[in-house]
C-alpha cells in the first residue's frame, strides 16, 4: 500500500449465486481525499461498501482499507472507519447524550474523552437544547448531522457515508457538507454514496458504477470535459443510460 | 412496554393458577329412576349429597336421558333398575347401569372413580342393613386405607400448580422478548451499524442478553411473592438455590432466544419459531401431563426440554424443601444445556456476512 492511499480495491467481486453484484471493481482512495461513490440504484454501489467496511465478504479480488485486509482483518477495519447509513445511524430510543456515551464507549474512548468529545459536539453544533432529548423525537436533518459527528467520534482515518443526506432540506444539506469539508481538511477521508449530483461536484473525485462496473473514476471537472457535459447530472445520465 | 410486561404474567398467574385444575367438580347428574323405592332414593341422595356431582335432572325413561346427554345437557345417567331394592333384599345382588360423557376420557375415568366411591359406599351401608347379626360376625373386617399425603398433605391443587406456571411465564417472557429484541434490531438497521464496530461478540451478547437476564429475576421474584402472598404455596427449601438454579437456566432459554433471532430476519419469523419451541416445551414439561405416561420416545424427547427441569427444580425445593444435591442432576444437564446454547449462539453469530 502505497503511503498515502488509505483505501486500495483491485478486482474486488461479489456474486450472489449466479448474480454479479459487484463485477472486479479495481480503486483507490487518497488520504484526506472526498471521494464520491456514485451509482443508480441497484448499481452495487451498498454492497461494494459493505465489503469495504467488513460487514460482506467478498467473493473474490482483493482489497485493503486504513491498510488492513478486507478477508482477515476486518475487526481492525472497523477500529480505524467510521460508518453512517441514511437508514440508521443512532438509537432512537436514547436521547443524543446517551448515544453519544454508547457510542463513544463502543469505540473504547474513555469517560474523560466522551465528555470532552461531548462538549466539543454540543458547542459546534448547537446541541444545548436538545441533548438529553430522545433521538426519535428529532428532525431528519438534525439526526443526520448528529450521527456524523457521533461516526467521528473515534477520529477515525476514513469515514463511511451511505447517502447521508437522503431525504434532507436544502439547507441542513449545504451544513452538512461544511462538516464533511471540515473533516477532510481535519485529515479525514471521506467515502461518500450519493444520489444528488450537485453534491458529486463538491468532491474531489467521483466514481459512477453502472452494473456493477466502474464505468468512470476522475475530478468532477475532467469526467464533464471528457463527457462533454454541463454538469455532474449529464454525466450520470449519459452513463447510467449506456 | 415496562408495565405491560410485569402486569400479563401477573394477571397470567393468578388466572391460570385458579383456572387450570384438574378436579373435576360440578358433574351434571341425571337419573332414571324405574324402581322409586326407599333404597333408590337413597342411592340418588348418596349423589346429591357430593360436593361433585350437581343432580339437575330426573328423566321418566332412558330414552330421553340419552337425548340430554346427546345435546350435552348432562354428563352422567345413571339408571335405577326396576325391582332394585326387592332384587337387593331377595337375591342380595342387583345391578345399575351407568352412563358417562366420554369426550373428554380423563374427566370420564375420574367422574367413573367418584361414581364407584359413592356405590360402594352404599354398598357397605346396605349389607350392614341387610345382614342377620350371625352373618355380621362372620363377616370379614374391613380393611380401611388411609392415604397419607406427603409434600402436598391436603392435596391443594395450585400448590402444584403455581410453581410450574410460574416457571412458565418467566421462561416464555425472556424467551420472546430476548428473540424478538435482536430481530428487531435488525429491521431498524442498527444491528448493521453494531456490525460496522469493532465492538467483540461477547460484549455485544452479554450487553443484549444481561437486561434480560436481570429481568427474569424480576418476574421470579414477583411471582415467587404472589405464589407465597396470594396462593399461599409453601416454600420449604433454599430461596437461595431458587434463584442459583434460575441464574443457569436463563441463560438457556436467553442462548436460545439469541439463536432463533440469528436465524430470523423478521420479528414475525422469531416470534413463529419462539411459539413453536415454547409450544412443546410447555406440553412436554411435566406441568400438565406427568412425563412418566408419555410414550418411551416423548420422555427421551423431554431430556431436551429446559422446562421440565425448572419444573421439577422448584416444585422440588418449594414443595419437598430440596437441597443443592437433590438437585445436582436437573443443575448440570442445565449448566451442560447452558454452554452448548450460547456457544453456539456466538458461534452462529456473524458480524461479517
Amino acid at each position: 500500500m502505497k503511503n498515502n492511499n488509505v483505501i486500495e480495491v483491485e478486482n474486488l467481486t461479489k456474486k450472489f449465486g449466479d448474480f454479479i453484484a459487484v463485477n472486479a471493481i479495481t480503486f483507490e482512495v487518497k488520504k484526506g481525499e472526498i471521494f464520491g461513490f456514485l451509482g443508480a440504484n441497484g448499481a452495487g454501489k451498498t454492497t461494494a461498501m459493505k465489503m469495504l467496511i467488513g460487514i460482506s465478504k467478498p467473493t473474490s479480488g482483493s482489497a485493503k482499507v486504513a491498510g488492513f485486509d478486507v478477508f482477515t482483518n476486518t475487526e481492525d477495519i472497523k477500529k480505524n472507519i467510521g460508518y453512517m447509513s441514511q437508514k440508521f445511524a443512532l438509537y432512537d430510543d436514547l436521547t443524543v447524550k446517551e448515544n453519544i456515551t454508547f457510542f463513544g464507549g463502543i469505540y473504547g474512548l474513555s469517560r474523560k474523552k466522551i465528555e470532552e468529545k461531548r462538549q466539543l459536539l454540543v458547542e459546534e453544533l448547537g446541541l444545548q437544547n436538545i441533548v438529553n432529548e430522545l433521538v426519535g423525537a428529532l428532525p431528519l436533518g438534525w439526526k443526520q448531522k448528529i450521527s456524523f459527528s457521533v461516526a467521528l467520534l473515534h477520529e477515525p482515518k476514513i469515514v463511511f457515508l451511505d447517502e447521508p443526506t437522503g431525504g434532507v432540506d436544502p439547507i441542513t444539506r449545504r451544513q452538512f457538507w461544511e462538516m464533511i469539508y471540515k473533516a477532510s481538511n481535519n485529515g479525514t477521508t471521506v467515502f461518500v454514496t450519493t444520489h444528488y449530483m450537485d453534491e458529486a461536484e463538491y468532491c474531489d473525485r467521483v466514481s459512477i458504477m453502472v452494473e456493477g462496473k466502474i464505468e468512470a473514476l476522475d475530478s468532477p471537472k475532467k469526467l464533464k470535459e471528457k463527457y462533454n457535459a454541463d454538469n455532474m447530472n449529464e454525466v450520470f445520465l449519459k452513463l447510467a443510460r449506456g | 412496554m415496562l408495565p405491560i410486561i410485569f402486569v400479563l404474567p401477573i394477571l397470567q398467574l393468578v388466572i391460570l393458577s385458579n383456572a387450570a385444575t384438574f378436579e373435576i367438580k360440578n358433574i351434571k347428574f341425571s337419573y332414571v329412576d324405574h324402581d322409586k323405592t326407599s333404597f333408590s332414593r337413597a342411592l340418588i341422595e348418596k349423589f346429591d349429597a357430593s360436593t361433585y356431582f350437581n343432580v339437575i335432572a330426573n328423566f321418566p325413561s332412558k330414552k330421553e336421558a340419552n337425548v340430554a346427554m346427546a345435546k350435552g345437557k348432562v354428563d352422567v345417567i345413571l339408571e335405577i333398575p326396576r325391582y332394585f331394592e326387592r332384587d337387593l333384599l331377595k337375591q342380595k345382588n342387583t345391578g345399575i347401569s351407568v352412563a358417562i360423557n366420554a369426550i373428554d376420557g380423563a374427566a370420564a375415568g375420574v367422574e367413573n372413580v367418584y361414581i364407584n366411591q359413592i356405590v360402594q359406599n352404599f354398598n357397605k351401608k346396605a349389607i350392614v342393613a341387610l345382614s342377620s347379626p350371625a352373618d355380621m360376625a362372620n363377616a370379614p373386617k374391613d380393611i380401611v386405607t388411609i392415604p397419607s399425603f406427603w409434600y402436598n398433605k391436603t392435596l391443594n391443587y395450585k400448590t402444584f400448580m403455581v410453581p410450574g406456571i410460574l416457571v412458565l411465564l418467566v421462561t416464555m417472557i425472556t424467551l420472546f422478548l430476548s428473540g424478538m429484541n435482536i430481530v428487531r434490531e435488525k429491521e431498524i438497521g442498527t444491528l448493521e451499524q453494531m456490525n460496522v464496530t469493532p465492538i467483540k461478540k461477547y460484549q455485544f451478547i452479554i450487553g443484549k442478553l444481561f437486561p434480560f437476564w436481570i429481568l427474569g429475576f424480576v418476574l421470579l421474584t414477583v411471582g415467587l411473592t404472589i405464589a407465597k402472598v396470594v396462593f399461599n404455596v409453601p416454600i420449604i427449601g433454599s430461596l437461595g438455590l431458587i434463584y442459583f438454579y434460575t441464574a443457569f437456566y436463563l441463560l438457556v432459554v436467553l442462548g436460545m432466544g439469541l439463536f432463533i433471532s440469528n436465524f430470523t430476519d423478521t420479528q414475525q419469523q422469531a416470534m413463529f419459531i419462539s411459539w413453536f419451541f415454547v409450544v412443546i416445551f410447555i406440553l412436554m414439561s411435566g406441568l400438565f401431563t406427568p412425563i412418566e405416561s408419555m410414550p418411551m420416545w416423548a420422555q427421551y424427547v423431554t431430556e431436551f426440554n429446559p422446562v421440565k427441569y425448572f419444573v421439577q427444580v422448584t416444585r422440588m425445593v418449594m414443595l419437598k424443601g430440596a437441597d443443592f444435591n437433590d438437585i445436582l442432576p436437573q443443575l448440570t444437564k442445565t449448566v451442560i444445556y447452558a454452554v452448548i446454547m450460547n456457544g453456539l449462539a456466538v458461534w452462529n453469530y456473524k458480524k461479517t456476512n
